[in-house]
């Protein structure tokens, strides 16, 4: 220890870098490397016991319309989930930024034009959500409750204002197909690749630089892993996890937008098959209950291996009841791995 | 004479709780002062007010003569507080250049974080200044499994990675062995050399005796007694750090 050390972050010429080596590369990455192993083994397992489903481009193609709608949700819950906390908010949050969607149309219907209406109520959806976020974030922050506990209470308030607010009714948005924004949130390229399968990479690379190259996703580790820790050298804990739940919020939103859109219909009762999936989706993929560890990349192939399942049950000759079965031995199995080789890389 | 930093009448209440009543205290220019008192005597407390991680109820906060109000970690770095904490305020479970660079990462102005530049400066601070060459530790390796020697350094190489002028130490020696902890009295040795001033907190009387200018005794929450250690021996503040423990009085 000596005192030469002083200079804020002096400029270094050489720098510090390490040779390649294969086996750190494994220890470093092992969670996502195991799970992407549970991911081409079902792979596999899939295409030998189901060839002409799973061999076929027509599968990939419903994957890729399916999957996105709680996959891109998984993504700033995996954030949150780092950070130490549990949003189980979000189906609600789905429905409620589609009843500020219609909303917001029938309330501009002086304007006209169906295009600027969509548009104008898309906002309003976004907005919505990331309110709701917002709300969820202060009540766990400000009063220091659990997330857990205030986002139980959240999910069923919400969809007690989706079903206060449309009186339970469903109803159809066929005109959002004359807008732009139908192909453009739920097209398909080509008439194969769906539009909302984009949507899903765009926001998980937007996640994957969040968590791993801004200061956001440092604070979040940093949160997640010892929050008083953080506090002490100065972190912002309370307002980075705001801004986390408002993530959740927002993107959530937006899944329920997508969702309705594809089907050009709304139910109150929007999002509600989400929730376990999409958390399933962040544990598969890795990410400690615990808080301080969890990747984005993990999340992604476990929200896929998640959504092939059930459409892998039926096609190797099972029935429909296997689906759960399979689900919980898979989860389940994953996760012991994932703490085996947590273990083993420290 | 301008104090570096001095404390004004401070109290700090938690609730029913009175952690700290009346508190004047100054640290001067190039000064080693220690804090001694007993367990629950309110060291801590003080220092998380000094390092702006408590706002006192009332009172006032001087640095450099100059007010400072509404005081936060951030703020306190700013005027050049560096704190080894306690408790360490590390990640365990996050690597070593996240944990030197913790709360103030390196980064853009849109806040992108520049992971080669951290990795860097940690790497030099592991070879020129912490000492490291175990090979288990690098720049990537998670501090969790280091040992509580180790864990230490990191806490104080990134005290003074940063441009400090005021190094507060919070038992700093701590669960460290009889060979690491000569090391850290030494350390705080270099620190007056290089013409800092610094708190230092321990329960260990000897290590305080050894490197302060001035030790002030805290007790219940106030000033108890303050000695310059040329004016006094170390057997007899000994003796009136346990009167104060049992009496609440010096004499």
């Amino acid at each position: 220890m000596n005192s030469q050390t002083n200079e804020t972050a002096p400029e270094v010429s050489q720098h510090y870098k390490v040779a390649f080596s294969l086996r750190r590369l494994v220890r470093t990455n092992s969670a996502q490397l195991g799970i992407l192993g549970v991911f081409v083994s079902l792979w596999i397992i899939f295409i030998a016991s189901a060839p002409n489903t799973f061999l076929s481009p027509q599968i990939y193609s419903a994957f890729m319309s399916s999957i996105p709608f709680f996959a891109i949700m998984a993504i700033p819950l995996t954030i949150v989930v780092v950070a130490k906390e549990m949003d189980l908010s979000f189906p609600s949050i789905m429905a409620m930024g589609m009843v500020a969607f219609s909303f917001t149309y029938d309330g501009t219907a002086f304007i006209g034009n169906t295009t600027i209406r969509v548009f104008l109520a898309i906002i309003a959806a976004l907005l919505a959500g990331s309110i709701i976020g917002w709300i969820n974030g202060i009540i766990i922050v400000k009063f220091g409750i659990p997330s857990l506990v205030v986002t139980i209470g959240t999910q069923f308030f919400w969809r007690g204002a989706v079903l206060v607010l449309t009186s339970g009714t469903n109803f159809p948005i066929e005109y959002i197909k004359d807008t732009i924004f139908y192909p453009i949130l739920v097209g398909k390229i080509g008439g194969y690749f769906p539009m909302q399968m984009v949507w899903l990479v765009v926001i998980t690379i937007i996640g994957w630089v969040m968590l791993n190259r801004h200061r956001f996703g440092a604070h979040i580790y940093l949160i997640g892993d010892n929050i008083n820790s953080a506090e002490l050298m100065g972190v912002n804990t309370g307002r980075t996890r705001i801004q986390a739940f408002m993530l959740v919020g927002l993107i959530s939103a937006f899944a329920g937008v997508l969702y309705s859109f594809y089907v050009a219909y709304f139910w109150p009762s929007l999002g509600s098959g989400y929730l376990l999936n999409t958390l399933a989706s962040v544990f598969l993929g890795g990410t400690s209950v615990f808080g301080g560890i969890g990747t984005i990349l993990g999340t992604f192939l476990g929200a896929f291996i998640i959504g092939a399942i059930e459409a892998a049950t039926v096609a190797i000759g099972l029935t429909g009841f296997w689906t759960q079965l399979i689900y919980g031995f898979i989860i389940v199995l994953s996760v012991i791995m994932h703490t085996y080789l947590r273990k083993r890389g420290e | 004479m301008e104090y570096r930093l001095e404390l004004r009448n401070v109290s700090k209440s938690f609730g029913e709780v009175r952690a700290l009543e009346n508190i004047n205290f100054q640290l001067g220019q190039n000064e080693i002062v220690g804090l001694l008192g007993d367990n629950g005597a309110g060291k801590s407390t003080l220092i998380k007010i000094i390092t702006g991680y408590y706002q006192p109820t009332t009172g006032e906060i001087y640095f450099n003569d100059r007010k400072v109000d509404r005081l936060s970690v951030p703020k306190a770095r700013e005027l050049g507080v560096e704190t080894v904490y306690q408790e360490r305020a590390l990640a365990e479970m996050q690597t070593l250049w996240r944990n030197i660079f913790l709360g103030r990462e390196l980064c853009n102005s849109m806040g992108f974080l520049d992971i080669q530049r951290m990795r860097d400066e940690t790497h030099r601070l592991m070879t020129q200044s912490m000492g490291f060459t175990s090979h288990a530790i690098s720049p990537d390796s998670r501090v969790g499994k280091y040992s509580g020697g180790e864990k230490q350094g990191v806490a104080i190489v990134r005290a003074l990675f940063f441009d400090a002028e005021i190094i507060v130490l919070d038992e700093p020696t701590m669960g460290l062995s009889l060979k690491e902890s000569a090391k850290l009295v030494n350390f705080v040795r270099s620190i007056k050399q290089a013409g800092k001033s610094a708190i230092f907190i321990d329960h260990n009387i000897f290590h305080v005796y050894n490197v302060a200018d001035r030790v002030v005794v805290i007790d219940r929450g106030r000033v108890a007694g303050e000695f310059l250690t040329k004016n006094i021996g170390v057997s007899e503040l000994m003796e009136k750090m346990v009167r104060v423990a049992e009496t609440g009085n010096l004499d």
